[in-house]
């Protein structure tokens, strides 16, 4: 019941934090210098001051902030995200092609990441002082330090033209059949370098911190009781040690996912990925304000949800807070 | 005699530590900082990476801007690192860029802690309906990712230097008001700031001068990796097209060069490896801090 309630109380939250972004992103629309009517009738080529007169009609930009501000919220909450004239598709149309796409990379990503991340950090808390473990350091230290999109670029050229064994660019091969066996493992080869890339940062950030919590865990007296008690090394470390050791990065996990997210999109913009980065470059490039704010928007979405998820995950894996010690 | 003999491994005892009465807090960390590797590793390659990029135009007196020769000329004895997609010099676009770069991340970074100072002191130190709504619009600017806010800030406010270092320091500041926060609200308790109180110290100077300094250690630290964290924010930024063309940086090198890669890597790896060699050389500094002002938090870093 506490859970029930708790759980509603967030659900609430992440609404009105939701509505904010919103309010927010209409707030920066206004804010900003430049007249959309006006660069609208200057893609227009030039127009009358009726034709200017009719498209604040148009849109509404008639009327006072207030009211356009309900309006805007109105349209929101049917769906309606605004027009893209660039791609000329309705906003959330867009949104909606490509975030699967980018998704399914940072997902791929973050199960590389936390898997090798907390592999590497375990095995080199076994001998805290050993060549590993100073490999894994240093290791952590150049990830977090080199620049994503850098890393992409370097794999780009890597793999693009001195050992071209995996495919840089896109997320299948146009010659391939597009179902099947073969057009998974397609897929899956593409996803190779992007989801490495994206990948390395975090693994850099979660080995070093499953390093400190293993280590911590193996000090720790229920791991001696275990090892009194006979078990095998492998079930001490991978049952009652790497429990501990996972809770601080399921939380680090949980509330980085922005960062993953925003790190897939400039790894997209590398590998020519079809997600979100392409349209958020183009969206740039054109000025695009309708598409940029939906996409901050679902941005924000994602790290909520992300967040009442980890929430939960803490929950399974932590019995302490479950029994409401939180 | 029995007390005599108490007294004397007591009296060793107490004067044990190393520090002399003189040294200054500020002595005693800077001379831990010295101790450790890593922290002199990375002030070394700071200080060289600061030298190049002020006397470098001595050494090597081209103007960024200028274009020297052909596009993609590779590295040769005219441009030791060859020229970009426009046929300027990249060695003088590191020199120059380096100053932006640097420049933006210091600046972004002392506004990230500027913001996050205040609004975590004002926080943990008045609690109640003061850290409530500061909490919920740090809890607002949280679930914002903040490169993709950056970015937003930046395409509707235009790409300028100016507006690329305020708008980093404006998504950025998060982290720094949690840590001041819990700073905060771990110290006002303590009994030397009840005393402070009682003896008549109003809220500004408990603030300022009492609380204030005994919650800056982990926020130094904080602040020291922003500016790691802001150089890789302006480069992410300028890779996305969002880079002020008339300045040259390091990021924008790479934003501008990027497409171009397969034909001259040199106009993309050496700005990269530029932000990467800061980048590491200051959370090198960061961690040697960290040894020198922190002790306690060693282990949790």
């Amino acid at each position: 019941m506490a859970f029930a309630t708790h759980f509603l109380r967030q659900i609430v939250n992440a609404l009105a934090l939701l509505l904010a972004v919103l309010v927010l992103n209409f707030c920066l629309i206004h804010l900003a210098p430049g007249d959309p009517v006006q660069v609208i009738a200057g893609e227009m080529g030039g127009a009358s001051a009726e034709v200017v007169a009719a498209l604040r009609a148009k849109y509404g930009l008639d009327h006072s902030l207030p009211e356009q501000l309900a309006t805007y919220l109105g349209k929101v909450a049917t769906g309606d995200f605004g027009y893209s004239y660039y791609f000329n598709q309705p906003v959330l149309e867009l949104i909606a092609q490509r975030l699967p796409a980018t998704l399914y990379l940072a997902l791929c990503a973050l199960i590389l990441a936390v898997l090798i991340g907390t592999l590497l950090g375990v095995i080199s808390a076994r001998r805290p002082n050993g060549m590993l473990s100073h490999a894994v350091t240093l290791f952590s230290l150049a990830g977090y330090a080199a620049p994503i999109f850098w890393t992409g670029l370097m794999l780009l050229l890597l793999f693009g033209s001195i050992w071209p064994v995996l495919p840089v660019a896109g997320m299948s091969d146009v010659a391939h059949p597009r179902q099947g066996l073969a057009y998974a493992i397609d897929v899956m080869r593409h996803l190779v370098l992007p989801s490495l890339t994206l990948a390395l940062v975090f693994i850099a950030q979660y080995s070093r911190l499953a390093r400190v919590n293993m280590i911590d865990a193996l000090s720790a007296d229920y791991v001696r009781t275990a090892r009194a008690k006979g078990l095998p090394e492998w079930i001490v470390i991978g049952k009652h040690a790497l429990r501990n050791t996972l809770i601080p990065i399921v939380t680090v996990v949980g509330h980085q996912f922005g960062n993953l997210f925003a790190g897939a999109v400039l790894v997209e913009t590398v590998f020519s990925w079809p997600g979100m980065g392409r349209l958020v470059f183009d969206s740039i490039l054109r000025r695009d304000y309708p598409t940029l704010m939906a996409v901050l928007f679902f941005s924000a979405v994602m790290v909520m949800v992300a967040n009442i998820v980890t929430d939960l995950v803490y929950r399974l894996i932590d019995p302490r807070i479950r029994t409401g010690q939180s | 005699m029995t007390t005599i003999e108490t007294s004397t491994p007591l009296a060793v005892e107490s004067s044990s530590p190393p520090v002399r009465p003189s040294a200054s807090p500020g002595r005693v960390a800077f001379r831990q900082f010295l101790r450790s590797p890593s922290g002199v590793c990375g002030a070394c390659l700071l200080i060289l990476i600061v030298l190049g990029t002020a006397i470098g135009p001595v050494v090597y007196p081209v103007d960024p801007l200028d274009l020297v020769g052909g596009p993609f000329t590779a590295p040769s004895a005219d441009a030791w690192l060859g020229t970009d997609y426009l046929g300027r010099d990249v060695l003088a676009g590191l020199i120059y860029g380096g100053r932006a770069s640097l420049a933006v991340g210091a600046v972004a970074a002392l506004i990230t802690i500027a913001i996050g100072l205040t609004v975590g002191a004002l926080s943990g130190f008045f609690g109640g309906a003061i850290d409530a709504a500061l909490v919920k619009i740090t809890e607002f600017f949280q679930i914002l990712p903040p490169l993709l806010f950056a970015m937003v800030l930046v395409t509707l406010f235009g790409q300028k230097l100016t507006t690329i270092t305020l708008a980093i320091g404006a998504v950025s500041w998060t982290s720094a008001a949690r840590l001041t926060r819990a700073e905060f609200m771990r110290l006002r308790n303590l009994d030397f700031v009840k005393a402070s109180r009682a003896a008549g110290a109003g809220d500004a100077y408990l603030i300022l001068r009492v609380l204030l300094p005994n919650a800056l250690p982990p926020v130094i630290v904080s602040a020291t990796l922003a500016i790691g964290v802001a150089i890789l924010f302006e480069g992410g930024l300028s890779f996305l097209g969002l880079g002020d063309p008339n300045t040259m940086s390091w990021g924008l090198m790479l934003g501008q060069n990027r497409n171009y890669v397969l034909d001259a890597w040199w106009a993309v790896i050496f700005p990269g490896a530029a932000i990467f060699l800061a980048v590491l050389s200051i959370s090198l500094v960061g961690d040697g801090v960290n040894d020198a002002i922190n002790p306690r938090l060693r282990r949790r870093m």
